[in-house]
């Protein structure tokens, strides 16, 4: 029995976040009434004519140059020819035969491996409505139309059949997303569909050069599902092969419930789309000072950004991978880091307690109240022995509620640490006079009941007490 | 009724009237209102008559007036017609289609806005072939229109309803659309002058789609003058269409009556030696003699792509409408067929499209999807966008030796109703000199040029360089003195 190989390409479109929708001024919000976005444009009305968005073409160019491809000076858009309908004008303009950009790619790590994954292609598109086939009173026998999303500026990211395994795959997804979001391209949000990944799967025997056939598993808007699916389907192909079977070119969908794919429709009864350039739009010009401001304005992205990290800040690799997740989360770390000027304090606090609270009240870092020169001043009462660690928890706790600063907090609530040893001797002195017993263990070679006698002295201050002082008190004391 | 063009006001003495108060808007509209009611059973040239609408507009530019307002509008109160393929918002627009028969656009088209905003009173919709499909106005479901010259006759088409409304005197001024000569041919058989525009002059949104890359919509008028002043109020920049022109808009009124002395008029004389109609070459050979005594020159070119221009027309222009034509599913607009409980989406598409579409607009949807279809999309339609590059190359070759061409705009003067109905290819034949003007995106206009012995009107055909149109209207005028 041979070994098989996945080969595994990916499709994304991604949703751009432009204000409106790419050939029409309509605005491009989530999630308002049915049909009230809507215009005899992105209607397909009669008439009416498609006017490029210039935004739209900026982020794609953004989204082009991030990801390291090369951007066409010409492109075209061109006619997909289809009936569906919630497709408005019976055609969707793509672009197809000469795309935005050629080529670029991204590298991913899986356990510790890196690998290169190229890219084929980058294009623009608009997006269809949505049918509803649920949901209302007489849906057994209607379907409704929401043009809404009709018209929404999209780009598909083509990758070559790079990829070797579905966690690869899952990677791949995951950092290119992040770049997208990163360079403000794309908002990330999958359950609005801003972001939607089909796979190109197939199988062959380890060393065989030829690709097997493939099946492509559509709409799949998860990191981890797009790793269920694609293991399935694997799993699925190697299986079928094995017994004699042959895999069928076709599209599938992922039944994320049963952890399976399923077939929708045979290649062999795919549309002829009669691709032609669509007259209505003049070729799409990329000018190369166009070009140039586009990558100027490019901010620094996630990789050179996590190498800066830890270079600049001496944080190690999985500081700088954590804090990197977002430009902002990144950002306000650095912030934190400058105003404090300590860096690894700064990252242990945004990676615990900072994450911590954003995962717990479910808000992004541009919604957490504590601005990082307050983190900062926080950090300076821990390093310089005013408050401990544990006090200075409750402390962000309290400054994130009330907005107001850890001095402040610290001050009125008189949290400053005792290590005034006059004020802690009488302490002292009392639990040793009440705990005679342990001390006498203590003296007896029991060094760990010493800790004990620590405890009931920081009790007995109320937690205000420096360990450190009550440690020397204490040992001196019993000698 | 005579069609001719002294019997009635022009568009531009209409304005002045008005200006100066010698006439009213209102008084204006309602002759033409009660031409349209007296003429208009015979010959069918409106779709639909907005009488209530256009007088109440009138209503409006008189009291303006009274207040001097808008009195420097170049189209004050002129009654226009604008062909059934032009959206009005709030009037029903139905490009001659069952699929649109009580379709009402939410918005207008740019040129009807901007006739509007020139002081003209649109007063109707005019007939023409179902989504502009034909030269005939014979494939409308609403009926064919006839020629205010001989009314067993064809008006021509696509724009034929524009034309009769305006050789009968129901209006000066109207608007037609033009993808393979559907403004010139009309304008030829009755008596006309008609203009297409520059691809790119005119703002194509509102316009209802036939073939993207070719069509233009262009004035159709009984002067020189009236159609530089139609042409004047709709041309230039719109944001709403990409393909339209940044090209700035000379004075066209000021290009007129400059002559013609020193101009080069190039004549393919190889083109004109088969299928040409003897009263339609003496008709232009009249003309050019005409123009030479004014003092321009007469200069042999050759274009040698022209005998592919017909063909590489239908193979563009039928790929293009097969897809702008899509739209009509009766999803959201239009006609939907009504379906038993067992039928489903794929019966609703067919039988709305099926009873929807008249048969030219089928046979071309046809022969569209068969040419963009996978495996023949390179030897058709790229082919034919190669031709097309050809064709373009000859005319610039001959804009080396000449100024404007000269060529009829027709084989032959119209034809009587149901004559050609029968063999579309003989219909398309019909196109050779007007469709190289639409695939090289030329503009072009078409002249009268005098009656055959059997009293019908001779079109003559003038194509000029980009978007130098008032080269084409000052040597239209030298034929009208």
């Amino acid at each position: 029995m041979p070994t098989y190989e996945p080969v595994i390409g990916l499709e994304i479109h991604a949703q751009l976040c432009t204000r409106t929708k790419i050939f029409c001024g309509c605005a491009t919000d989530f999630g308002a009434d049915p049909n009230t976005h809507i215009c005899p444009v992105c209607l397909g009305m009669p008439g009416a004519l498609p006017v490029l968005n210039s935004q739209a073409v900026d982020l794609a160019l953004r989204a082009a140059l991030a990801l390291g491809c090369d951007v066409q000076p010409r492109s075209v858009f061109a006619r997909k020819n289809y009936f569906y309908p919630d497709l408005p004008k019976g055609y969707q303009i793509s672009q197809y035969a000469e795309p935005l950009a050629l080529g670029g790619g991204i590298d991913v790590e899986v356990d510790g491996s890196s690998a290169f994954v190229r890219l084929t292609r980058i294009h623009m598109e608009e997006d269809a409505g949505k049918s509803l086939h649920e949901g209302f009173a007489d849906s057994d026998r209607k379907t409704y139309l929401d043009f809404n999303r009709a018209g929404t500026p999209l780009i598909e990211i083509v990758s070559e059949p790079d990829m070797r395994s579905a966690a690869q795959a899952a990677t791949f997804f995951e950092r290119l997303c992040q770049v997208l979001v990163w360079i403000g391209v794309n908002d990330g949000n999958m359950d609005e569909g801003s972001l939607r990944c089909d796979a190109n799967v197939s199988v062959r025997p380890v060393g065989q050069s030829t690709l097997g056939t493939k099946a492509e598993v559509k709409n799949v808007n998860s990191f981890r599902y797009l790793q269920k699916a694609i293991e399935y389907e694997i799993g699925r192909q190697i299986d079928l092969i094995e017994h004699g079977g042959r895999v069928v070119q076709e599209t599938r969908l992922f039944d994320a419930a049963q952890g399976k794919t399923y077939s929708m429709r045979s290649k062999e009864e795919a549309h002829d789309y009669r691709y032609f350039p669509d007259p209505d739009l003049p070729t799409l010009v990329v000018a190369a000072g166009r070009l140039a401001e586009a990558r100027a304005a490019l901010p620094e992205l996630p990789d050179a950004r996590r190498a800066r990290l830890m270079t600049q800040y001496g944080l190690p690799a999985y500081d700088a991978d954590l804090l990197t997740q977002s430009r902002e989360l990144a950002d306000y770390f650095e912030a934190t880091a400058s105003a404090s000027g300590l860096p690894k304090a700064a990252s242990n606090w945004v990676m615990g307690e900072v994450l911590r609270t954003m995962k717990e009240r479910a808000v992004p870092i541009t919604a957490v109240p504590t601005t990082p020169t307050a983190l900062a001043g926080l950090l300076r009462l821990v390093d310089a022995g005013t408050i401990s660690s544990t006090v200075a928890k409750d402390v962000f706790a309290t400054m994130y509620e009330s907005g107001r600063s850890a001095d402040e907090i610290v001050e009125s609530q008189g949290l400053a640490q005792v290590s005034d040893t006059s004020a802690l001797e009488p302490h002292v002195a009392a639990v040793l006079a009440a705990h005679p017993d342990v001390v006498e263990e203590i003296r007896a070679g029991k060094d760990r009941k010493f800790q004990f006698l620590v405890g009931q002295v920081m009790k007995a201050s109320r937690g205000k007490a420096d360990p450190k002082v009550v440690t020397d008190l204490l040992t001196r004391a019993i000698g | 009724m005579t069609p001719t063009p002294s019997a009635h006001p022009s568009a531009r003495s209409i304005a002045d009237d008005i200006r100066t108060g010698r006439r009213t808007a209102v008084e204006v509209c309602a002759a033409s209102l009660a031409a349209i009611a007296s003429n208009d059973p015979r010959l069918t040239a409106f779709v639909t008559v907005t009488g209530e609408r256009a007088l109440e507009t009138a209503a409006r530019i008189d009291a303006d007036r009274a207040r001097g307002a808008g009195l420097d509008r170049p189209l004050l109160g002129v009654p226009m017609a604008v062909k059934d393929n032009l959206c009005t918002a709030g009037v029903r627009t139905t490009a001659a289609s069952r699929v649109l028969a009580d379709y009402v656009p939410p918005y207008s088209a740019t040129v009807i806005t901007r006739l509007q905003e020139a002081g003209a009173v649109v007063i109707g919709k005019t007939n023409l072939d179902e989504f502009s499909m034909g030269s005939s106005t014979e494939h409308s479901a609403l009926g064919a229109t006839r020629n205010p010259w001989d009314e067993a006759r064809t008006p021509g088409g696509s724009s034929g309803g524009s034309a009769a409304a305006v050789a009968a005197g129901m209006v000066p001024a109207a608007l037609g659309s033009d993808t393979g000569g559907s403004i010139r041919q009309p304008a030829a058989f009755c008596g006309l002058v008609g203009l297409k525009p520059t691809y790119g002059r005119v703002s194509r949104y509102g316009l209802i789609a036939f073939a993207s890359s070719l069509d233009q919509v262009g004035p159709m008028t009984r002067t020189a003058a009236d159609a530089a002043l139609v042409l004047e109020a709709i041309a230039g920049h719109d944001p709403h269409d990409a393909t339209s022109s940044h090209e700035p808009v000379p004075s066209l009124r000021a290009a007129l009556g400059r002559g013609v002395v020193g101009l080069r008029i190039g004549v393919p004389r190889t083109l004109l030696q088969d299928g040409v109609d003897q009263g339609i070459l003496n008709g232009f050979d009249a003309a050019l003699a005409r123009w030479t005594a004014a003092g321009a020159q007469l200069v042999d070119i050759t274009l040698p792509h022209t005998a592919h221009a017909v063909p590489v027309y239908y193979l563009i222009a039928t790929a293009e409408a097969s897809s702008n034509l899509s739209r009509y599913d009766g999803v959201r607009y239009g006609a939907r067929a009504s379906l038993t409980r067992e039928q489903g989406l794929r019966d609703a598409y067919m039988l709305t499209r099926a009873q929807g579409f008249g048969d030219e607009v089928k046979r071309r949807i046809m022969l569209g999807t068969y040419v963009l279809s996978h495996g023949y999309y390179e030897a058709y339609y790229l082919k034919a966008q190669q031709v097309r590059t050809l064709l373009r190359r000859d005319y610039d070759d001959a804009f080396g030796l000449c100024d404007v061409v000269a060529m009829p705009t027709t084989p032959s003067p119209a034809y009587r109703l149901g004559e050609k109905t029968d063999s579309p290819l003989q219909m398309y034949l019909e196109d050779i000199f007007t469709v190289s003007a639409n695939l090289t995106g030329l503009p072009a206009l078409s002249a009268p040029a005098g009656l055959t012995s059997d009293g019908l009107p001779v079109g003559v055909q003038l194509m000029g360089r980009m978007f130098d149109e008032a080269t084409l209207l000052a040597a239209a005028q030298v034929l009208e003195d």
